[in-house]
């Protein structure tokens, strides 16, 4: 017979929330690197950067996380490259959030007024100058309530990486129920976690939204 | 430099539209011409065109001894001689009133942050508009972002001024404080064109007025043209301003 819950269950779970967040945090960075790229190909002045950048982003939208998931581990791993399932799921999270952060990213930028560029394209500044001094800096207010909405989302898609094995807070719940079968307990912890993690962000979310709407009048 | 501005047989259309039909006129260096017209008239294309906001099909602009219509153009090069300013100001409104006076100069001219601000103080009380230095945009009403927005083009010494309907979004008496720092302007010497609805101004300030009218110059002369008009469409157009 399968013995209770005990701390040592917990510090399992708790293990497994530490690789969740270790997993977003990957997908947060490179997926924002990546998605920073992705933007910029999208406002090339060259046509074939931005047409390789749009179907790079309606692929990906396109196609479920699972099976960028399954390329990633098992494909990849057919083809030789085989890597170990922290890489994997990166690489499978990074891939998924450039495509959609460089789409919400793009869509923030030409949100800016196009006169504004003129205004500082006409004081002798160059692209990039134009860009970074005042472009980007209006385009992340516009950016950040959908940009951290869509964060929340990646960070619960983590779960999904259990599927090549990682052991992360899903999987780790999932472990314990096979052994003591407590599905309430154990997936009630599991979803108070994600929780705690996700309803900060969204919370953060709600008052830049505030913030930002005052700061428009 | 015995020209400062130079068109020459400008053609412009967009898509099927022929907005310029044949445009010359020429601008001696410390000269305000005021080019007016009805909506529609090409005049506010013909002044983009001068610093290239537009492209022309046809026909030889030249601004400051450059080609503007020479695909060779150093576009960034134009734009240090000559500067502008929009109906809407077009302020950035992330930046303080120092900041968007000295983003360029101190990108494009590489001057320190200290030199910067003393620029800034420098062209806003040009302006007269110390006080506000460290202000947003936002904080500002019309009259005085547009004056912040001449600042901010002066700050990078251009050689010639394009004013493009500046006071048109404003109200009677801010439309005065601006026009008040645009006479002052051209006292000073500075090459300006200006596209304008203000008969006034044109009377008062401008060496030369050009009437635009379907995208050719109708009609220019002293200001003279204005109480004296030559042509009937000039006449019409007057009698409907005022």
């Amino acid at each position: 017979m399968p013995t209770g819950f005990n701390l040592n269950y917990l510090i399992y779970l708790f293990q497994g929330m530490g690789w969740t967040v270790l997993l977003s945090l990957l997908a947060f960075v490179f997926g924002g690197l990546g998605g920073f790229l992705v933007m910029l190909a999208r406002i090339s002045r060259i046509e074939a950067v931005r047409r390789i950048a749009n179907v790079y982003i309606q692929v990906v939208q396109g196609v479920p996380l699972l099976i960028i998931l399954f390329i990633v581990y098992f494909g990849l791993g057919i083809l030789g490259v085989s890597m170990p399932p922290l890489v994997a799921a990166g690489l499978a999270l990074m891939i998924y959030c450039s495509a959609f952060l460089g789409e919400i990213w793009r869509g923030s930028v030409e949100a800016v007024p196009r006169t504004q560029t003129e205004a500082a394209e006409c004081l002798a500044l160059t692209r990039w100058q134009v860009l970074r001094d005042v472009v980007l800096p209006q385009a992340i207010r516009i950016a950040t309530p959908p940009t951290v909405g869509f964060l929340v989302q990646v960070l619960k898609s983590t779960s999904l990486v259990s599927v090549i094995g990682f052991v992360e807070l899903t999987r780790a719940a999932q472990v314990i129920n096979n052994t003591i079968f407590q599905p309430f307990a154990i997936f009630g912890i599991a979803g108070v976690m994600y929780f705690a993690l996700c309803y900060p962000l969204s919370l953060w979310s709600r008052i830049l939204e505030r913030k930002l709407n005052v700061g428009r009048r | 430099m015995s020209v400062a501005v130079k068109l020459e047989d400008v053609h412009k259309s967009f898509g099927a539209v022929e907005v310029l039909k044949g445009v010359s006129f020429e601008v001696a260096p410390g000269e305000v011409v005021a080019i007016i017209g009805r909506s529609g008239s090409g005049k506010s294309t013909a002044l983009r065109c001068i610093n290239r906001l537009e492209k022309v099909q046809s026909g030889v602009i030249e601004v400051c001894e450059r080609q503007v219509n020479d695909a060779k153009l150093d576009l960034r090069a134009l734009r240090q001689d000559v500067g502008i300013v929009f109906q809407s100001y077009n302020l950035f409104p992330h930046l303080t009133i120092a900041e968007n006076i000295m983003l360029a100069p101190r990108r494009v001219k590489h001057i320190t942050r200290a030199a910067g601000r003393a620029l800034a103080l420098e062209k806003l009380a040009q302006v007269g508009l110390e006080e506000k230095i460290d202000a947003y945009p936002e904080q500002l009403s019309g009259g005085q972002q547009q004056r912040v927005a001449i600042a901010r083009s002066l700050a990078m010494s251009p050689r010639v001024m394009l004013f493009d309907e500046v006071t048109s979004a404003l109200d009677p008496h801010l439309t005065g404080e601006v026009l008040r720092v645009m006479e002052t302007l051209a006292k000073g010497g500075m090459t300006m064109i200006v596209v304008t609805h203000e008969m006034g101004f044109a009377r008062r300030a401008a060496d030369r007025v050009i009437y635009m009218h379907m995208g050719t110059v109708w009609e220019s002369g002293s200001a003279d043209i204005l109480t004296n008009p030559q042509t009937p469409e000039l006449q019409d157009f007057l009698a409907n301003e005022l």
